[in-house]
């Protein structure tokens, strides 16, 4: 039996940039911003007061209406993977009983869905008032909170914010049956979503397979805890445009937000017996441990992500210098940049003066578990147009930075592409996907 | 050829005991780890009792905490948990120079782990701050200068889902590839199938798996008992979990870490390690029906049981014993029961069932892979765990659920099962290790 490869044929987005990938794809390389100040919340408390939000939107448009008394159990993240999923299937071509009722051609049992997610913090707003009611002399008082508060909260309240709800919904709305997986591996949960979504594929449990990440970082929790850390940038909030800096000597931390990305993955031969659109094939895939007691960070020589390129590459069986893209997880954040870029230097080795490097974050802002497939989406489209876009906020590179960042938009034909990342906690991933054109059109 | 995958190393923390051993004896005595809640203030919840952890001290399996310093209750346990099965499997924890041969780039690990607790005195002290009862608002200043000054950054941290794999990743000095998932209640066997699957693939030689999780706090009683999911049967504790009885009212949250070593076969001969049992087969599906319920036919448990037969090769009645995701809720054991019956018709009412969260709770993401470890020591001892409390059968549930008391059996293919909230099911079926 000859292997299973495993191409991209789909892909959808919500992101800082749009509500489609086509808005996002148009923000990227034209070099937009999506950060601006914090709507979702006053964050007039914060140190950093800025993120990337996704637009006003509506959800009705995607649901089918048996479905949608279903809001009232969905967070945030979960609406923005059931919009992104929408766009990626039709996308595909795939009709789904939700997309196309009456032209179903997705086939459930075959299909897989892995959506990387976060760690879902709850809705403050909607727990307030049920923790007011539970107070003693200023105090939160547990046991009123079980006599009273409790019961004023909506019964399915849990549910809500269970990080593998993304994968349920969005499989029900579209009668996907298949394995199924929900990785929260923080901020690398998109590129090891899709990593593995492909090994289902490759291994014969699927052939068509949803996957990527989601994540709706725009919480006062969540954007407290980046500013806890010392991870999001204090120094920035009069500046949204050039707050967030990857590789650069004056970058001062991240500016965090929310997106979803998710892209159809699905074998080759059935892509091409379908004449599918193929955008690119995934052709390998790694992932390591970053070893650091200092759990936010990388740890200073990037080791555990140069071992996940690593992989990836032989996977690919490739060379360095096979490749014309390398999209970064390149944060802002200094010291984490500077071990990351170390890590892609050593492993490109004399390659670095030549491939391109393309770090989206200054644009998109860092969005979690969304940023690797958000990553791995926009180097599909790279390959596809033949284009790199500006890398933003990128013009005053760090002095150890050995790494090719052009500012300008850049014409070129990408062989190979390649999207690393890594987590607080420990975790990398890497992912090379090949040019596919000339195949299966 | 891919890679055949054996259990080289058990470890477990849970709320009968802090190792195998004394996990297995507990269970086959059928002594109970439920009690009434100490971890906070539960009197006027719902269901004032659960399954804990108790007197767990990380420093007795660890040399060097203070790399695990804020570490929470789901990592400590995990810890714990995978310093006994490293050892077990003859793996060296806690050095730069390992000499047990295993290289470090192709030792990877895969949890289900869950998330931590919220930081509660700062949680809740922040929105109490903040909250204006009057204009129905938060005042997002008064609210962050409390959270400012009482949430601890490294506190707020260790709540992420994938900081147990990273502290196992700390304590083991694997550099292979490294994955959390979080699908509910059946985090550890999906986590256990995907490490399998990657062992298969050629993209490790060995993989620590399994899954950590404590949802004892506040929070997390809150969610379960606003979904009526929990017993209620708060006068007796050690009786409430009776998985397939008439009388059963909801299962025992109860908190743990469980880890198995996974080893391709060859790396394991040629280190000579103990080959415990092997992995054969794993199913996961998705029920795509509701969020909020299991399909009524079984749908999707019965698809991820029949991947499971098909991965292994095997007919259903090649199966000796099943241990059940069995939670003692009314719509689990009834469903579950009736995928057993579809997946593996007449054979369904010759072989043996039950559930082991009869004693130890429902561990949650942590669960399935502690059950798994009672598969194999059930095949090791040919001996089959009880399902307790099973006094006053459900008609309806007519399978043979070993009720109440251990029983001898010669067990080769053991089939485990787990269905996670929301619809993920995920299964894996086991093989007494016979070197030919």
């Amino acid at each position: 039996m000859t292997a299973r490869r495993v191409v991209v044929t789909g892909l959808g987005a919500v992101t800082p940039m749009g509500l489609s990938v086509a808005e996002t794809w148009q923000g990227l390389t034209e070099g937009r911003c999506g950060i601006a100040r914090i709507q979702a919340f006053d964050p007039v408390g914060l140190s950093c007061q800025l993120a990337g939000e996704v637009g006003p939107y509506k959800l009705r448009e995607v649901l089918p209406r048996s479905y949608r008394k279903a809001v009232k159990l969905m967070s945030r993240d979960i609406e923005l993977s059931i919009l992104a999923a929408d766009e990626a299937l039709r996308d595909a071509g795939i009709g789904t009983q939700t997309t196309a009722p009456d032209a179903i051609t997705l086939q459930p049992e075959r299909t897989a869905i892995h959506i990387g997610a976060g760690l879902i913090s709850c809705d403050l707003v909607e727990l307030a008032p049920c923790v007011a009611m539970s107070v003693t002399d200023g105090v939160f008082d547990l046991k009123k909170w079980g006599r009273v508060g409790m019961e004023n909260l909506t019964p399915v309240w849990l549910l809500k914010y269970l990080p593998n709800m993304l994968a349920c919904h969005v499989g029900i709305i579209h009668d996907i049956r298949g394995p199924s997986n929900s990785i929260t591996c923080g901020e690398v949960s998109g590129h090891l979503a899709v990593a593995e979504a492909a090994d289902v594929i490759a291994r014969g449990d699927a052939d068509v397979a949803l996957a990527g990440g989601c994540e709706a970082k725009v919480n006062p929790i969540v954007m407290i805890r980046q500013c806890l850390l010392g991870r999001a940038s204090a120094a920035a909030n009069d500046d949204p445009d050039g707050a967030c800096r990857p590789f650069a000597a004056d970058a001062t931390g991240s500016v965090f937000g929310e997106a979803a990305a998710l892209l159809v993955l699905e074998e080759a031969s059935t892509a091409r017996q379908r004449g599918a659109m193929v955008y690119a094939e995934v052709a390998g895939t790694g992932s390591s441990t970053n070893l650091n007691t200092a759990y936010e960070h990388l740890e200073p020589d990037g080791k555990g992500v140069e071992i996940a390129i690593e992989k990836a590459l032989s996977e690919a069986g490739i060379e360095p210098n096979a490749l014309d893209l390398v999209i970064p997880q390149g944060t802002g954040i200094p010291q984490d940049d500077a071990a990351e870029a170390a890590a892609i230097a050593r492993v490109l080795g004399d390659a670095v003066e030549s491939v391109p490097v393309w770090p989206i974050k200054g644009m998109t802002s860092h969005t979690g578990a969304a940023a690797g497939a958000l990553d791995i989406l926009t180097a599909a489209l790279a390959m596809r147009h033949g284009l790199i876009g500006p890398a933003k906020n990128c013009t005053n590179k760090a002095s150890s930075c050995r790494l090719n960042l052009r500012t300008e938009p850049q014409t070129r034909h990408i062989r190979y592409a390649l999207c690393c990342g890594y987590t607080f906690g420990g975790q990398t991933a890497a992912v090379v996907l090949k040019n596919a054109q000339g195949e299966a059109e | 050829m891919s890679e055949r995958v054996v259990i080289a190393g058990m470890g477990i923390v849970c709320p009968v005991g802090h190792d195998v051993e004394t996990m297995w004896q507990k269970l086959l005595a059928g002594r109970s780890g439920m009690g009434s809640t100490t971890l906070f203030d539960a009197s006027t919840f719902p269901a004032t009792f659960g399954a804990e952890v108790k007197d767990y001290d990380v420093a007795k399996d660890v040399k060097h905490p203070e790399r695990h310093r804020f570490a929470n209750r789901g990592s400590q346990f995990v810890l714990g948990a995978a310093a006994e099965a490293c050892r077990q499997a003859g793996i060296d924890v806690e050095t730069d120079r390992p000499a047990d041969g295993i290289d470090r780039r192709r030792m990877g690990i895969y949890l289900g782990a869950g998330e931590g607790s919220v930081d509660n005195d700062a949680f809740f002290a922040a929105i109490v701050s903040g909250w204006d009862s009057e204009s129905n608002a938060m005042d997002w200043a008064k609210w962050a200068e409390v959270a400012r000054a009482r949430m601890h950054p490294y506190r707020e941290l260790e709540q992420e889902p994938n900081l147990p794999a990273g502290h196992v990743a700390i304590l083991t000095g694997a550099r292979g590839e490294n994955r959390n998932c979080l699908t509910a209640c059946a985090a550890s066997t999906q986590a256990v199938g995907e490490a399998a699957m990657l062992i298969r693939r050629g993209r490790a030689d060995v993989m620590i798996a399994g899954g950590a999780h404590s949802m004892i706090h506040p929070l997390g009683v809150t969610g379960f008992c606003r979904l009526t999911a929990l017993s209620t049967r708060n006068d007796s504790p050690t009786t409430a979990s009776r998985p397939f009885s008439a009388s059963r009212d909801g299962f025992i949250l109860g908190e743990g870490a469980a880890i198995v070593i996974l080893e391709s076969l060859a790396s394991a001969q040629k280190r000579g390690a103990p080959i415990l049992a092997e992995i054969v087969g794993f199913g996961s599906s998705n029920d795509a029906f509701r969020v909020t319920d299991m399909h009524e036919e079984a749908r999707g448990a019965v698809q991820a049981i029949q991947g499971a037969l098909r991965d292994a090769g095997l007919q259903p009645d090649q199966i000796d014993y099943i241990s059940a995701h069995g939670t003692s809720t009314i719509e689990n054991d009834s469903v579950e029961t009736l995928a057993i019956k579809r997946a593996f018709g007449e054979h369904a009412y010759r072989v043996p069932i039950s559930s082991p969260k009869s004693v130890f709770g429902h561990l949650i993401g942590a669960t399935g892979c502690a059950e798994l470890i009672t598969c194999v020591l059930a095949i090791r001892d040919g001996v089959l765990p009880p399902t307790m409390n099973l006094h006053d059968p459900d008609p309806t549930l007519d399978l043979d659920y070993v009720p109440n008391a251990p029983r001898q059996a010669d067990v080769r293919v053991v089939l485990s099962e787990s269905f996670g909230f929301g619809g993920q099911n995920n299964v894996l079926i086991l093989r007494r290790w016979e070197s030919n």
